[in-house]
């Protein structure tokens, strides 16, 4: 696709620009919990979250090219194993981040051969399958999960040994926002590795990379091992900041609005995906809030504008922007803020 | 043998009338995925349209279902039409794009629909001549879901008559098999994909019509039925109306017999199922041999 293509070459050709972007986004991000109530920082630390999960299943749909509807199971596996170690075992960040993603590794692998045994709408409709199956497991499991209650009482997560708990909102963002950047360093180094070439190789043509000696569904595996290890970071960080995990944060939902959030961020864009989730939670949580409950028509309507108007994607490059205004010859998509 | 028959008997006629009724909704999906690689994703939302429909307009008279059925009708020919041409400037874009307008066209129909009905489950009365149970082997049945196993019934072998025996059947069946092919011995295939997605919506909301004695239309109900139907065609095969009605007949079984023989496995049967045929088979039990 030529998306990431394009970015890549503009990243190359204008390394400057690109490090002043990143310079402004941290800013910006560092700046959240000082400009804004407990509130907008809560909607932020959750979007933040999606984010991750949005990174994991983009690795599959936007890079590997197997679209996706199961990410949230290992969400799921991820946010009741990191509220089980903080309630049981350790209160630290670390542990449980550790623990969880471990979790998520495991579940991927048992899952993954099943999976990846279709292509296309068939990977679609077994991670579909994979998902509601944990979705329902997750309320029926009540020894386990506690479940269609939910799981409460999960302990402030610790960052350091001895320290003290996080409850403030803004020192959990902080939390969240470190880890979110530092899966975002993985997974830009993932893609920039040889290994990341070839899942995009394995999107664009893998009859080809498979005669030229290539074992695909290795590759195929190891995306989906490394996408559940992500998605289950992420739903650690998702026990951490909610402090509650119920099974209807690995429903249908859930994974849905993370493919969604990839495909209105530009499907193969680690950035759009990001900027994807951020997009939507904001939708769903902040305007569909302040339109008293009418987020799904939001969403909706969110979803119709960037098929039509945005054809990749928020992400998409710069000729369809200057085609949406058509006299901001300078409009740079780098600069849309979701807010 | 005959004792366990007995037993479930109305469990296994009840997963008929599901099964038929899933058809209705999944032959218009699977064949508009099989031709125009569109993954419609509001197709549940025609369901609750024509439910919504039936609702607003059976009186319990024979009238007011007839009534129901031809606005129903009218209603599917709209959606119908309006989804073919919203999805048509998407012509070659993929299915995630597709997939997106479908369910943000989902989404804001179902908000829509939600302010005029409000957020109940709205159940719905059948023609009052046909509101009673009559005794079946000497089980007390209503005689609705009878009546409605021989209209879809009915239904079902004229589709299936019509698409695997008619000229027009043939034309459609080839046009999924080789689209281009098609254009090329100078068939205007784009008449043929809008005829087929508006067929498709007209049997989904006249599904919705005749069924909302049985899947009463509410909120979500709109997600249920697609995500059954969707189960459907993947286990059916894509673009085939064989392979649907082999899907909807097992997954209505699955549904209802399944769930009275294993209560406690009940919520895992649906998936678990469609898990096991895309192991097994991931091209579905009847499917063109395409990818």
């Amino acid at each position: 696709m030529s998306t990431d293509a394009g970015l890549r070459s503009r990243g190359r050709r204008l390394p400057l620009r690109t490090a002043v972007l990143v310079a402004v986004v941290t800013v910006l991000l560092l700046l959240v919990p000082w400009v804004f109530g407990a509130f907008t920082v809560m909607t932020f630390t959750r979007a933040l979250v999606f984010a991750v999960l949005a990174m994991s299943v983009n690795l599959l749909t936007g890079v590997a090219g197997m679209p996706t509807l199961g990410q949230a199971a290992y969400f799921g596996v991820g946010a009741y194993t990191g509220a089980l170690v903080g309630i049981h075992w350790s209160e630290l960040g670390v542990v449980q981040l550790a623990l969880a993603t471990l979790a998520g590794v495991v579940a991927a692998v048992l899952t993954g051969p099943l999976a990846i045994r279709g292509r296309g709408v068939a990977f679609l409709m077994i991670t579909l399958a994979i998902g509601e199956i944990g979705y329902t497991a997750a309320g029926r499991l009540d020894s386990v999960t506690g479940g269609t209650d939910g799981m409460s009482g999960i302990p402030p997560v610790v960052v350091t040994p001895g320290g003290s708990g996080l409850v403030n909102e803004g020192l959990i963002y902080y939390y969240v926002l470190v880890v979110a950047a530092v899966s975002y360093a993985a997974v830009a180094v993932l893609l920039r590795s040889p290994f990341g070439l070839t899942l995009r190789g394995l999107r664009d043509n893998e009859s080809r990379l498979r005669s030229v000696g290539y074992r695909t569904d290795s590759y195929a595996l190891a995306a989906y091992v490394y996408a559940g290890g992500l998605a289950a970071l992420a739903g650690s960080l998702w026990a951490s900041s909610q402090r509650f995990v119920a099974p209807g944060d690995l429903g249908f939902e859930i994974s849905a609005l993370a493919l969604l959030a990839v495909i209105v961020g530009g499907v193969g864009s680690m950035w759009g995906a990001c900027l994807g989730a951020l997009l939507v939670v904001f939708t769903r949580d902040y305007l569909g809030q302040q339109l008293s409950g009418h987020a799904p028509l939001l969403l909706g309507i969110l979803f119709v504008l960037t098929v039509y108007l945005l054809p990749q994607g928020v992400a998409g490059g710069r000729a369809q922007w200057r085609r949406l205004f058509p006299k901001d010859h300078g409009g740079d998509p780098g600069t849309v803020t979701p807010t | 043998m005959t004792g366990w028959l007995d037993a479930h008997l109305v469990s296994m006629v009840d997963g008929v009338a599901y099964g038929l009724l899933l058809f209705t909704l999944a032959v218009g999906l699977s064949l508009v995925f099989g031709m125009m690689d569109v993954l419609n994703l509001a197709h549940g939302t025609l369901y609750l349209a024509g439910a919504y429909t039936a609702y607003a307009l059976s009186d319990g008279s024979w009238l007011g279902l007839l009534v129901a059925l031809l606005v129903g009708l009218l209603v599917g020919l709209a959606g119908g039409g309006l989804l073919a041409a919203a999805v048509a400037p998407l012509q070659g874009r993929g299915h995630l794009d597709q997939a997106a307008l479908t369910l943000g066209i989902a989404l804001i129909a179902a908000e829509v629909m939600a302010m005029f009905f409000g957020a109940e489950v709205l159940p719905t009365a059948p023609p009052g001549s046909l509101a009673r149970s009559v005794s079946v082997l000497d089980h007390s049945y209503p005689l609705y879901r009878l009546v409605f196993i021989a209209v879809a019934g009915v239904l079902a072998v004229l589709v299936y008559l019509a698409f695997e025996r008619s000229s027009v059947g043939a034309l459609v069946r080839a046009t999924v098999a080789d689209r281009d092919m098609v254009r090329a011995m100078g068939v205007d295939t784009r008449k043929v994909l809008f005829g087929v997605f508006a067929f498709g919506a007209v049997l989904a909301t006249v599904g919705g019509v005749l069924g909302a004695p049985i899947i009463a239309p509410g909120p979500g109900i709109d997600d249920r039925v697609l995500v059954l139907s969707l189960v459907v065609i993947v286990i059916g095969g894509l673009g085939s109306v064989r392979g649907a009605l082999l899907g909807a007949l097992l997954i209505g079984q699955v549904q209802t017999l399944g769930v009275a023989l294993t209560p406690a496995f009940a919520p895992f049967l649906l998936f678990g199922a469609m898990l096991l045929v895309l192991v097994l088979r991931p091209q579905g039990l009847s499917s063109l041999g395409r990818a």
